[in-house]
C-alpha cells in the first residue's frame, strides 16, 4: 500500500539503521543534537561515567532484575518453558528507569539543569521525575490529556516527585501530541534544557543512545538463561510501542540467528486506520515523524493517523527506526495482540503466577500464550515483562468488569 | 521566475493553504501580492506541525480537516502563477507529505506549476543530498532555515546549498507573533552575510510595521506568517482578502503611520 520511495542515501550517514533513522528536525535543534551526540560519545569512552551508571542501576534502580521461571504458566500451556525477565521489579515499576538514569547523568555532564520529557503511559514521566528529584533538576513532563485521564495515578506520582505535568489537548491528546509539545518547548529553550526522550525514537543520537541504555536487559537475560538452562532461548518476546524495551531485550541476541526475536504491537480494537497502533505488516508505511524516518501510520496524503490501544504506552503512530530495519531484514518478527488479548493475558498471568503485568507487557504475554503451546517442552521462551500493572488498575477494573471477569 | 525583492525590505507572506478553504486562500494570496508581498509561501497543512505555534497549528488543523492535500496546494500554486506571473512562489512544508507524494513527482509537478522555491522545515542540510538532486533537476530553489543556535560551520553549509534566499529564524522558538524582535536576528544575519550574497529574509515573530522596518535595517526581507493567519482566523472568507491587503500595506508604511492606522481601525 506504500507509495513512498526510500531515500537513496542510506550509507555513511550517522544514526542510520539501513534506510531508517537520520535527523529531520527544525534547524534550531541541530546544535543541541550535535552537542548531545558529542557528550554521549565522550561519556561512552569515560570509565567514570560507566562506573556511576552501573552503581546507580544496581543500588538505586535494582539491577540485575531476576529471570524468573514461570512454573505454573508453563505447566498450564503445556509447551515451551517460559521465563519472565522481571523489568517490572525495577524502581518506578518499568524498564524506563534504565534510560532515565543514563540521560540524567549525561544532562548533568552537559550542565543542563532543566529537563523536559513526554510520556504516554506515564512510566517514562515517572522515571524522569524520579531522576530529576535524585539529581536536583527542574522537570517538566508533557502528557496528552487523554493519557492523563487514563493514567491518573502516574500523574499524581510525577507531581509528588516535584515534576510539573503539562496537559496537551491537541490532536489525539496522546503520546504523539505530547512529543510535539515537548519538541516545541525544546526548540524554544534549547540552550538551557535537555530533552529526555523516552524511547528509541526521534533524531539521531536518540535511537542509538536510548537503545544502548537498555541493552543491559538482554545482556543480563543472555547470561541468566545460559546459567539456568545452559543454552540460549528459542525466542524472545517483547511489546513494541516506541520500541525501547524490545530493542533492549533483542539487542544482545541479534547475532544469534537461532534466537527468534518477536515484537508485539498494539492491535487495538480492529484493523481500520485509527483503531490500532500496528505500524508493520500493512498497518503503516515508511515516513518521517518527529525527527526520524521509520514506519508511520499515515493516510494517502501523508497526514499522521490517529491510533488506539488500551495501553497508553503502545499508542503511537511511529516506531523506532532500528525496529524498521529489523523488520525489513527479517531478523525480527512483528505481530500484534488486540486490546482483548492483552486484557485476557493480564488475568491469565495474574492468576497463574501472581504477577499483574503492565498492559503494555500484557501484549507480549498474549503472544506467549499463543506461541508457547505450539512449541515443544524442551524449547525456551523469554518474555520481557517491561513493567508492572499497578498504574493500570483503574483501566483493568473498568474493562474487565465489562467482560464479567 | 527567480525570487526577487523589488523594494527594501522585501515582504514574504506565509499562508496556510486551505485555511479556511482553497478558493479563499487563492483570493487572499492574490490580494497579498497586489498589496505588495514579493513572495507567497504556500504552507502545506500537516497534522503534526512541531515547529509551529498555536496560530499556524490551528490553521493546519482546519485545512487538514477540510481535506487539503499537497496536490491541491500545487494546483493552487499553478493558478497563482498564471494570475500573477511575476510574484515569487514558495512551497512550505514538513517533509512527510512530500515524501508520501514522492519527491520526484513533487518536484516535477511543482516545476510545471511554476513554483520558484521549496522550504521543508524539518529538512536539514546533512539529510538533503537526494532532496537537492531532485529540486535542482527541476529548477526549484532550495530554501533552508538558519537559526541563532547554528554554529558558523553550519551557516556556511546552509548558505552554500540555499538558492533564492536564506530564511533566518529571528529567535529560538516556534512560529508566532511577539512584541519585540530579539538581538539574535541581527547577529544571525551579520554572521550569514559573510557566507552568502543571497538575499536574507528574517522570520518568526515578525508581525508589525515596526518589526518590518527594524528587519529592513539589517536584512533584505521580512517573513510574516502567524500575524496573517491570525487575521484570516478572525475574518469571514469574504472579508479576509481585503483585511490581509490592508494589513500588508500597513506593514510597508512608516511605523508611526502604521500605528496611527492601527488606531484608526
Amino acid at each position: 500500500m506504500s507509495t513512498t520511495t526510500l531515500p537513496t542515501q542510506t550509507v555513511n550517514i550517522p544514526g542510520r539503521f539501513g534506510a531508517y533513522g537520520g535527523r529531520y528536525v527544525p534547524e534550531t535543534l541541530m546544535a543541541a543534537l550535535e552537542e548531545l551526540e558529542l557528550a554521549y560519545a565522550v561519556a561512552q569512552a569515560d570509565p567514570a561515567f560507566h562506573l556511576e551508571l552501573d552503581s546507580l542501576l544496581r543500588d538505586y534502580a535494582g539491577r540485575p532484575t531476576p529471570l524468573y521461571f514461570a512454573t505454573r504458566l508453563t505447566e498450564e500451556l503445556g509447551g515451551a518453558r517460559i521465563y519472565l525477565k522481571r523489568e517490572d521489579l525495577l524502581h518506578t515499576g518499568a524498564h524506563k528507569i534504565n534510560n532515565c538514569i543514563g540521560q540524567g547523568l549525561l544532562a548533568r555532564r552537559m550542565g543542563k539543569k532543566r529537563i523536559i520529557a513526554e510520556t504516554g503511559a506515564g512510566q517514562h514521566g515517572v522515571a524522569t521525575a524520579t531522576v530529576c528529584a535524585l539529581f536536583g533538576m527542574e522537570c517538566v513532563v508533557y502528557m496528552g490529556e487523554e493519557d492523563m485521564r487514563r493514567q491518573e495515578l502516574n500523574v499524581y506520582r510525577m507531581r509528588l516527585l516535584g515534576a510539573e505535568v503539562r496537559g496537551v489537548n491537541s490532536g489525539s491528546r496522546t503520546l504523539k501530541d505530547a512529543i510535539n509539545e515537548a519538541m516545541r518547548d525544546w526548540v524554544t529553550n534549547v540552550r538551557t534544557t535537555h530533552y529526555l526522550l523516552g524511547s528509541v525514537l526521534g533524531a539521531h543520537p536518540y535511537p542509538t543512545m536510548v537503545r544502548d541504555f537498555h541493552r543491559v536487559i538482554s545482556k543480563e537475560m543472555r547470561g541468566q538463561i545460559l546459567e539456568k538452562e545452559g543454552r540460549l532461548p528459542n525466542a524472545v518476546i517483547a511489546c513494541v510501542g516506541g520500541g525501547s524495551n524490545a530493542i533492549g531485550a533483542f539487542y544482545e541476541f541479534l547475532g544469534d540467528e537461532n534466537v527468534r526475536l518477536i515484537g508485539v504491537e498494539a492491535g487495538g480494537r480492529g484493523t481500520t486506520l485509527g483503531a490500532h497502533a500496528v505500524r508493520f505488516n500493512g498497518g503503516g508505511s515508511p515516513g518521517v515523524l518527529q525527527g526520524t524516518f521509520s514506519y508511520v501510520l499515515q493516510d494517502e496524503a501523508g497526514q499522521i493517523a490517529l491510533t488506539h490501544s488500551v495501553s497508553a504506552g503502545l499508542d503511537y503512530a511511529s516506531v523506532g527506526p532500528e525496529h524498521a530495519a529489523l523488520h525489513d531484514s527479517g531478523r525480527a518478527e512483528y505481530v500484534s495482540a488486540s486490546d482483548a488479548d492483552a486484557l485476557d493475558a493480564t488475568v491469565r498471568l495474574a492468576r497463574t503466577e501472581g504477577i499483574i503485568p503492565a498492559l503494555e507487557s500484557a501484549h507480549a504475554i498474549a503472544e506467549c500464550l499463543r506461541v508457547a503451546p505450539t512449541l515443544g517442552r524442551h524449547e525456551i521462551l523469554v518474555v520481557n515483562l517491561s513493567g508492572r500493572g499497578d498504574k493500570d488498575i483503574g483501566i483493568l477494573s473498568r474493562e474487565l468488569k465489562l467482560q464479567g471477569a | 521566475m527567480p525570487i526577487r525583492f523589488a523594494s527594501k525590505p522585501g515582504l514574504v507572506a506565509y499562508l496556510t493553504a486551505g485555511d479556511p478553504d482553497l478558493s479563499t486562500t487563492r483570493e487572499i494570496a492574490l490580494s497579498a501580492i497586489d498589496a505588495g508581498a514579493d513572495v507567497i509561501e504556500l504552507g502545506v497543512p500537516f497534522s503534526d506541525p512541531l515547529a509551529d505555534g498555536p496560530v499556524i497549528q490551528r490553521a493546519s488543523e482546519r485545512a487538514v480537516a477540510g481535506g487539503t492535500r499537497l496536490v491541491d496546494v500545487l494546483e493552487l500554486a499553478a493558478e497563482l502563477r498564471v494570475a500573477r506571473p511575476s510574484a515569487g512562489l514558495v512551497i512550505f512544508s514538513y517533509y512527510n507529505p512530500v515524501l508520501r507524494f514522492g519527491i520526484e513527482k513533487f518536484c516535477e509537478t511543482a516545476e510545471k506549476a511554476g513554483v520558484d522555491g521549496v522550504l521543508v522545515t524539518d529538512m536539514i542540510v546533512e539529510e538533503a543530498d537526494d532532496y537537492l538532486v531532485h529540486l535542482r533537476r527541476h529548477h526549484l530553489a532550495p530554501i533552508f532555515l538558519a537559526a541563532p543556535t547554528s554554529p558558523d560551520e553550519r551557516l556556511k553549509k546552509i548558505a552554500e546549498v540555499s538558492e533564492g534566499f536564506v530564511y533566518a529564524i529571528s529567535r529560538t522558538g516556534i512560529t508566532g507573533a511577539q512584541k519585540n524582535l530579539t538581538a539574535d536576528a541581527g547577529q544571525l544575519v551579520r554572521r550569514l552575510r559573510s557566507y552568502t550574497n543571497l538575499p536574507i529574509a528574517v522570520g518568526f515573530g515578525v508581525s508589525t510595521a515596526e518589526h518590518v522596518a527594524a528587519v529592513g535595517e539589517f536584512a533584505d526581507a521580512a517573513v510574516v506568517g502567524s500575524a496573517l493567519v491570525a487575521i484570516i482566523e478572525k475574518s469571514t472568507s469574504e472579508e479576509a482578502p481585503s483585511s490581509i491587503a490592508r494589513f500588508i500595506r500597513g506593514l510597508r508604511e512608516s511605523p508611526s503611520l502604521a500605528g496611527a492606522a492601527a488606531l484608526a481601525r
